[in-house]
């Protein structure tokens, strides 16, 4: 199994890829989706700013991927990057849900969010399999995704309760680090990684 | 709505072993990184820090084979420190699996390195570790691995530190390092009391008291231990089963 993990920026994407080498899969790092159409799924990481990796994605080459039917797996900023605008920047996502990124405004919470907060899952799905009531993950993030339907699969509070886990067909995006939340984090990557091989 | 408290074991690393002295002197040996911080993550250690202690005294570069070890045996957040001196040491650390970078010496010789990198790296990325000492004029930051004086107030440094964009400052005391007679709390809720970023207790471990008191009187959002976990006097677990029967939310 191959997956193609975008590199738009600055900062830490070994982690990610050690992540997903663990439980058995390739990785490569990809600027222009060249080997897309090869890999099995494809992961937005979470490092970076929103319109630098807006300006980068190649958003056709995704959307098609989407359509295709290849699992998509967005991280923190990745997720962001599924809907059309964040109070960020100007730059466009992918508009693959509706609604739009905004910054945490709560007054008594620092910005960023930084360190262990809860996921509550509120719908099943396949990213949530196994994932009981309330799991603790890791959170670094400024903004959060303002949506809703039935593809918020859980949820958190953080002055404002957003989603943490959208999940709806091939396309699955946590606003939190699986790579660095512990047992949780691991379980939903694995969860993401059995919606690649059925 | 409030983020759990952490509880963060260190790993001071001297030519790839970790070691522990008393006061920042006579170390001696405590373990294997790897097998050290695969142990921290399994007894539920919600972040792990890696300080290259002797980085900035020899001017060696951090030991980067080792931190891409450490880091690929950890799914739990990880910060490596000690020579980090410029944006190319920062992004060769990231690069090598760290999520943040802990700088000292380099930031008080060049404050301006502290808003570089949080302009790069973004200020989630950037730690800056304050060493203390208590003096007749108040509390003093030293650097060097706590050789040297810098002419700077820690409270005052600490305030300069976060307005540059540090995300986060580990304050050490080095009168308790290694001493196991508690964190400096005065030390600790000077500081807290005058920054709003999360603030990391470290120096003087000893007792599960010592870890709630600075979690709650120090005013602080994570506390750091080094000797007391590799010695295994006590877990992490302890401390967290502890702090939870005393209402810190911590992570289970």
């Amino acid at each position: 199994m191959r997956i193609e993990i975008f590199n738009y920026g600055a900062g830490n994407l070994f982690s990610i890829q050690a992540a997903f080498r663990k439980e058995g899969a390739k990785t490569a790092l990809t600027k222009d989706g060249r080997g897309l159409k090869q890999a099995d799924a494809i992961v937005l990481p979470g490092v970076g700013s929103f319109n630098q990796a807006a300006k980068m994605l190649p958003m056709e080459k995704i959307r098609d991927a989407v359509r295709s039917g290849k699992p998509l797996l967005g991280v923190c900023l990745g997720l962001q990057l599924f809907f059309s605008k964040s109070e960020e920047g100007r730059g466009r996502g992918l508009s693959l849900f509706p609604g739009e990124v905004k910054k945490f405004r709560a007054s008594g919470v620092k910005v960023p969010q930084i360190g262990w907060n809860t996921l509550v899952v509120t719908r099943e799905s396949a990213l949530t399999e196994g994932l009981e009531g309330e799991s603790w993950v890791y959170y670094v993030n400024s903004y959060y995704p303002a949506t809703k339907g039935k593809w918020v699969v859980a949820t958190t509070d953080y002055g404002v309760e957003f989603p943490a886990l959208v999940s709806e067909k091939n396309v699955h995006g946590t606003q939190f680090h699986p790579e660095k939340s512990g047992e949780a984090g691991r379980k939903i990557l694995q969860n993401f990684l059995r919606t690649v091989k059925r | 709505m409030t983020l759990a408290k952490r509880i963060v074991p260190c790993l001071d690393v001297k030519a790839g072993r970790v070691v522990k002295g008393v006061k920042f002197e006579g170390l001696r040996d405590a373990g294997d990184p790897v097998e050290l911080s695969t142990r921290y993550r399994d007894e539920g250690a919600d972040e792990v820090v890696f300080l290259d202690i002797t980085a900035s005294l020899e001017k060696r570069a951090t030991i980067r084979s080792l931190v891409r070890s450490v880091a690929a045996s950890l799914d739990i957040p990880f910060t490596v420190g000690g020579g980090i001196r410029s944006m190319a040491d920062a992004r060769l650390a990231l690069a090598s699996g760290a999520d943040k970078v802990a700088v000292n010496t380099a930031a008080l010789q060049r404050p301006g390195l502290i808003a570089k990198l949080a302009d790069v790296f973004g200020s989630q990325c950037v730690v800056v570790a304050i060493d203390a000492k208590r003096t007749k004029e108040g509390y003093r930051v030293f650097s060097h691995s706590a050789t040297r004086a810098a002419e700077v107030d820690a409270v005052g440094w600490a305030q300069r530190a976060a307005e540059l964009g540090a995300g986060e400052l580990l304050v050490t005391s080095i009168d308790r390092d290694g001493t196991r007679i508690g964190y400096d709390i005065e030390l600790l809720r000077a500081i807290t009391q005058r920054v709003s970023v999360p603030v990391i207790a470290s120096g003087g471990a000893g007792t599960l008291e010592h870890f709630l008191e600075a979690l709650t009187e120090g005013g602080c959002d994570a506390a750091l231990a080094a000797s007391l976990f590799h010695y295994r006097e006590l877990t992490v677990k302890q401390v967290k089963d502890y702090l939870a029967a005393n209402g810190v939310v911590v992570r289970p």
